[in-house]
């Protein structure tokens, strides 16, 4: 139904389009986060807190207050948010949001994984994964000794087994592995995501396909930057970009042979949509460019909520939400750890 | 208009005049005053630090406290609710403590009341073990058992034939066989656990993938319910047993197991140290058990000690808040040594908050008093209405529409007779009337016993309106009366009928109609006209032009309020120009027809009304023929309709202009504005709340305003009056549902010979009456006379603009919900 959204997208989205916008609104303010940079312990945050959308989830904790508290608390705001949308959903929306969580699921297993292989507790791993991408059998992953017993015992029932395709060996699993199975699970992840947007097309697939692409160069901007100094061939680099963005395949050819960041900076400036997040950053320097991007992200997902009938909206709520949270992590960090100076360092503000 | 000027002063019609005070109060006493001040809750202290986050006011720590104390109240209710206590709360047994001993004391039992939870906890999770452990016992056991007497020959199998299914058993049995040994000397072992119930599926899957299929897994549910130690709930669960062969298949299986939280038990072959551990762990259960139960009494007593104080507490905790709440919407002044607030309060109760601060300072020894005095505002002052438990609840429905401005008239005075009147009239009937008369009493009655104990929704909302109810329900016996109605059957209460059928036999009567042969029936309609066939011509006939009347009648009404309201505020603008034209534009015409209406009763004239008032429009100068009701009509006619078309204009055009006029005088020849003396810049605050205001006169806009208005009234003159058309409309279809419940149900079944049917069809008479005429109706019904007092008469006069006089006070603060 191209272009015909608005006639026919409320009957089953726009209940839940009212939700997720109400959602929106309930974002924290440019005032709360002034208020918040002023807070001089996390009591204080708390209390402005309560003010807020997240007051019920926090007023009944006790008073010492940890920072993981706030943010798990913060979490379970969002989960709720999700599930109840998850619940009124009906298809094709359900199957949209249940994409979203998949990159949560890839996180998850591969914390996990990692977790495992370093002889930590699963007990602990499993309440260091982010809830919303959890699935029945995680805490089973803790078994497999390598990738193809991975995706025999416990994979093949969830959604993320056909993006393991690509990375079925049956090496035993190390550090490095573990990070190219990531990439590659999320790479499979996105490719997929993109095709399911492009299949319900509208303004679906247009606004989504622009923020898919700007996450998978994203991806594949960091994926150089991290490999640069190790033993991964260029080839096996050039593996783990996605198929699509602005920067296929010309721009990945260019990544893929880049040896230092000033290289990656040259490709990228030949791109005008990236020329501005490089602008802001020194030469040499690597540390503001997560920053920079997640600005640019930020006011990509914000400009999401400016056209309706599309389903990007739940996309870029979540995400937002996912932003604030971690705004609200650095915050509470930062009064915690009495380093207020540097608050400013890495709140990427959403308005 | 002079008989208006001798009348009394209408102080009920008004709101009560507040002032806008300040009081400066020195530090050590402000807590007491502020306090006493809530106690007496007729002050509205505004809020000066508005430009402050809350963490940055003076007295954030201890609201912080305050919601710290409140934080751990409510762990205590949802301990007390969780192991369902239900104390009542002993108010006599209140002792004065002060906060700080509160504090310790509510600090003091949550850590006992912590303790004592890890600690049944603990004992909790070892109890769940041993429970788990002898479920296992107890079936796998039975698997065992039944597993071992494969290997004795067939005729047992027979009865253990619970695995002879399948394939690989009759391959285990042939082993078995050939090597009569016991399992684990062939290599075979096994895992026993436990494991809830909804994993049990995954479970097993895993375990075939894990192993490939070499083991073999054995389940049957425990029987009994474990409690799940994150949760607290009940949870089904399932024992299993597992055999497999190797090594490495067990770690995988342990892994596994630890994976899905299944606790796994060891459970020896011998039937004989089977029986010995079960008995162990049996003795061992019951000796937790009462540990347990005994912890469990200790705490129940810790928690019913708390919740007999619990009540008092969250009040004390929440005047608390209040009174650091309130504090810090105060500012201090330059030596910081006085808080200043500034509040409405109303005037009558100065006297009484003088009183209060001055015990507020001697109680708490201070040097200084406080001083409380008037200020000048510019800012409109709160709405309040005084209001006692009978017109709460109609002050309420005006409420709803939207808050008085400050000193206009209240609807609400009239709303009391009109509104029940108005319901009355659509659903007249005594029957219904004295149900909902016996309800409403029912609720007058239990007030007490009500009032202080929590409703659901919809018993909020009949309890809150108990004396509109009571009303309604009087007013609907009245006309009830009126009509004739009871259950829709008619009765001869006030004499016998003046009418009598043709014939004694009365067979046409519907068709041919009756005779009268004595005098009128004295009070309301005759009865014997029910069923008849001039029944609902002159019934419709009789409440349609009854409708018009008091529709008029009340739009009058509204009118003559706007001039009182006119009038009190000085406007004679709107006395000249709005109210007259009005007044003349309205009355002229549908004054007119009530007057017609009451003539043609008077006179039991034929005249046909409608046609007297289109044809008053198309051809006023036309004869008027048989439809001529009095002497004069048509010049009378003539004149009224010229009256109503000046008004028109009248409405519209002088007070835009005349405003206009006035305020080009005000500012003649003032090119410059006026220089503010000195003293009134030093009075200025900036933080006060005396902000002048400067109007600016925009002609467009004013005449814009004036045009919808006077368009407004001219359509909502004819609108408004057939809006009232919907008492006749209401009332006919109230009447003609109770006929059809009556004679097609009621009737219908008393019809039949049969008991049965008889009970069928009462029951279904009765419920529909309750549901469908007593509830359904009766909302309908009110709704209905709703809108006809917000918008057919309230929008006659009424601004609802102003804001709602809120007060700090305890009494609202214990009332209000988390």
């Amino acid at each position: 139904m191209y272009g015909f959204e608005a006639l026919t997208f409320n009957i089953h989205g726009g209940y839940l389009e009212a939700i997720v916008r109400g959602h929106r609104s309930g974002l924290l303010t440019a005032s709360d986060y002034n208020n918040l940079c002023q807070c001089e312990t996390l009591d204080d945050i708390k209390m402005h807190l309560s003010a807020t959308e997240y007051g019920p989830y926090l007023q009944n904790e006790p008073s010492p207050l940890h920072t993981t508290t706030v943010v798990e608390k913060c979490t379970l705001k969002l989960v709720d948010e999700y599930k109840h949308m998850l619940c009124q959903a009906t298809e094709p929306l359900s199957t949209f949001l249940e994409y979203i969580t998949y990159g949560y699921m890839i996180d998850n297993v591969v914390l996990i994984v990692t977790g495992t292989l370093h002889e930590r507790d699963v007990q602990e791993l499993l309440e260091k994964c982010h809830p919303l991408g959890m699935f029945d059998s995680i805490a089973t992953l803790a078994v497999a000794q390598n990738m193809r017993e991975l995706y025999r015992l416990v994979l093949v029932d969830t959604p993320l087994a056909p993006y393991f395709s690509e990375c079925i060996t049956s090496e035993d699993l190390d550090d490095m592995n573990i990070e190219i199975m990531r990439n590659t699970l999320y790479k499979a992840y996105l490719e997929d995501f993109y095709n399911f947007c492009q299949k319900l097309g509208g303004a679906t697939s247009e606004i989504m396909s622009d923020l898919l692409a700007f996450e998978a160069d994203r991806r594949a901007v960091n994926i150089t930057i991290n490999s640069i100094g190790t033993e991964l061939t260029r080839d096996d680099r050039r593996k783990l970009y996605s198929n699509f963005g602005l920067l296929y395949p010309y721009g990945h050819e260019e990544l893929a042979i880049s040896e230092d960041i000033d290289q990656v900076r040259a490709v990228m400036e030949k791109y005008p949509p990236y020329q501005s997040i490089f602008a802001k950053i020194s030469y040499g320097e690597s540390q503001m460019l997560d920053k920079a991007f997640y600005e640019e992200e930020v006011k990509r997902l914000c400009l999401a909520f400016e056209q309706q009938f599309h389903y990007a909206v739940f996309f870029a709520y979540m995400r937002l939400r996912e932003q604030e949270i971690r705004n609200l992590m650095w915050i509470s960090e930062c009064v915690a750890q009495n380093q207020k100076s540097r608050i400013h360092d890495s709140v990427v503000f959403i308005f | 208009m002079k008989l208006f000027e001798d009348l009394p002063p209408m102080d009920h019609l008004r709101s009560e005049d507040m002032s806008l005070v300040q009081i400066i109060i020195p530090v050590e006493s402000a807590h007491r005053a502020v306090s006493y001040l809530g106690e007496l809750g007729l002050l509205q202290l505004k809020d000066l630090n508005e430009e402050k986050s809350p963490f940055q006011r003076t007295f954030v720590n201890q609201v912080k406290r305050c919601g710290e104390m409140s934080r751990k109240l409510r762990f205590f209710g949802d301990q007390i609710s969780k192991a369902g206590i239900t104390a009542s709360p002993c108010p006599a047994s209140q002792q004065v403590i002060d906060l700080e001993e509160l504090e310790v004391r509510l600090s003091e039992h949550e850590a006992e009341l912590l303790e004592m939870n890890a600690n049944n906890e603990k004992l909790q999770q070892t109890y769940n073990e041993l429970l788990e452990f002898k479920l296992v016992l107890l079936k796998a056991g039975g698997f065992l058992v039944a597993a071992q007497n494969h290997a004795v020959p067939a005729e047992t199998e027979l009865v253990e034939s619970k695995y002879s299914k399948k394939d690989d058993e009759s391959l285990f049995l042939l082993e078995q066989s050939v090597q009569p040994e016991s399992s684990s000397k062939a290599g075979l072992r096994f895992i026993s656990g436990i494991i809830c119930k909804s994993k049990e599926l995954t479970f097993e899957r895993m375990l075939f993938r894990a192993t490939r299929g070499n083991m073999f897994f054995n389940q049957a549910p425990a029987g009994e319910q474990v409690m799940d130690p994150v949760s607290g709930e009940m949870v089904e669960k399932t024992v299993f047993v597992v055999f497999f062969s190797g090594e490495q298949a067990k770690n995988k299986i342990l892994k596994i197991c630890q994976a899905f939280g299944a606790s796994c038990y060891p459970v020896p072959e011998e039937n004989s140290k089977q029986m010995q551990l079960t008995r162990e762990v049996s003795l061992r259960l019951s000796e937790l058990e009462a540990t347990l139960d005994a912890g469990n009494r200790h705490r129940n007593k810790a928690l019913a000690s708390i919740a007999s104080q619990q009540w008092n507490w969250t009040i004390m905790v929440k005047k608390e808040k209040g009174v650091y709440d309130t504090l810090n919407m105060l500012n201090f002044d330059v030596t910081k040594k006085c808080l200043v607030g500034e509040g409405w309060c109303p005037t009558f109760a100065k006297p009484q908050i003088k009183e209060v601060l001055e015990h507020a300072t001697i109680h708490s020894n201070s040097q200084v008093g406080i001083i409380f005095h008037d200020m000048d505002s510019f800012e409109s002052p709160p709405t309040y209405f005084r209001t006692n438990r009978f017109t709460h609840a109609f002050q309420e429905i005006v409420d709803a529409y939207g808050v008085a401005r400050y000193k206009e008239a209240n609807p609400a005075v009239y709303s009391v007779i009109t509104f029940p009147f108005l319901f009355a009239v659509m659903f007249g009937d005594w029957g219904h009337g004295l149900c909902l008369l016996l309800g409403s009493l029912i609720l007058i009655l239990r007030e007490k016993k009500l009032g202080s104990q929590k409703l659901g929704s919809f018993m909020e909302m009949a309890f809150g309106g108990r004396y509109v109810v009571l009303l309604m329900a009087l007013f609907s016996i009245y006309c009830g009366l009126i009509y004739n109605e009871f259950f829709s059957v008619p009765f001869h209460i006030f004499g016998k009928s003046a009418y009598k059928c043709l014939e004694s036999s009365c067979s046409d009567a519907h068709t041919a109609g009756l005779i009268k042969y004595r005098d009128p029936y004295p009070f309301g309609v005759d009865p014997r006209w029910r069923g008849s066939r001039s029944e609902l011509p002159f019934l419709n006939s009789i409440k349609m032009k009854m409708s018009i009347l008091l529709g008029v009648s009340q739009m009058n009404l509204g009118i003559i309020l706007s001039y009182f309201d006119a009038k009190f505020h000085g406007s004679f603008l709107d006395i000249r120009y709005q109210f007259m034209p009005q007044m003349i534009f309205l009355n002229s015409l549908f004054g007119y027809l009530a007057l017609l209406i009451v003539i043609k009763w008077c006179t039991g004239s034929q005249a046909d009304l409608y046609h007297v008032m289109i044809y008053m429009f198309l051809d006023p100068t036309g004869d008027l023929g048989e439809n001529q009701l009095f002497w004069g009509q048509k010049e009378l006619q003539i004149l009224l309709l010229l009256m109503a078309i000046i008004a028109v204009p009248w409405m519209l055009f002088p007070k835009p202009f005349i405003l206009r006029k006035l305020h080009t005088e005000r500012f003649q020849g003032r090119t410059y504005g006026i220089l503010g003396t000195s003293e009134m810049d030093l009075d200025q605050d900036p933080d006060s709340a005396r902000r002048q205001h400067h109007e600016d006169f925009n002609f467009s806009e004013v005449f814009v305003h004036q045009m919808i208005h006077s368009i407004e009234f001219v359509l909502g003159a004819v609108s408004n009056t057939a809006s009232y058309l919907r008492l006749w409309a209401l009332s006919l279809a109230h009447s003609e549902l109770s006929t059809v419940f009556y004679e097609k149900l009621l009737l219908l079944a008393w019809g039949y010979d049969s008991v049965i049917v008889r009970i069928a069809g009462l029951a279904v008479f009765a419920f529909a009456t309750a549901f469908i005429l007593l509830m359904m109706e009766t909302l309908s019904a009110f709704l209905h006379a709703l809108r006809l007092h917000w918008v057919e008469f309230m929008g006659k006069f009424y601004h609802g603009d102003g804001y709602k006089f809120k007060p700090f006070s305890f009494k609202l603060l214990a009332d209000e919900e988390d």
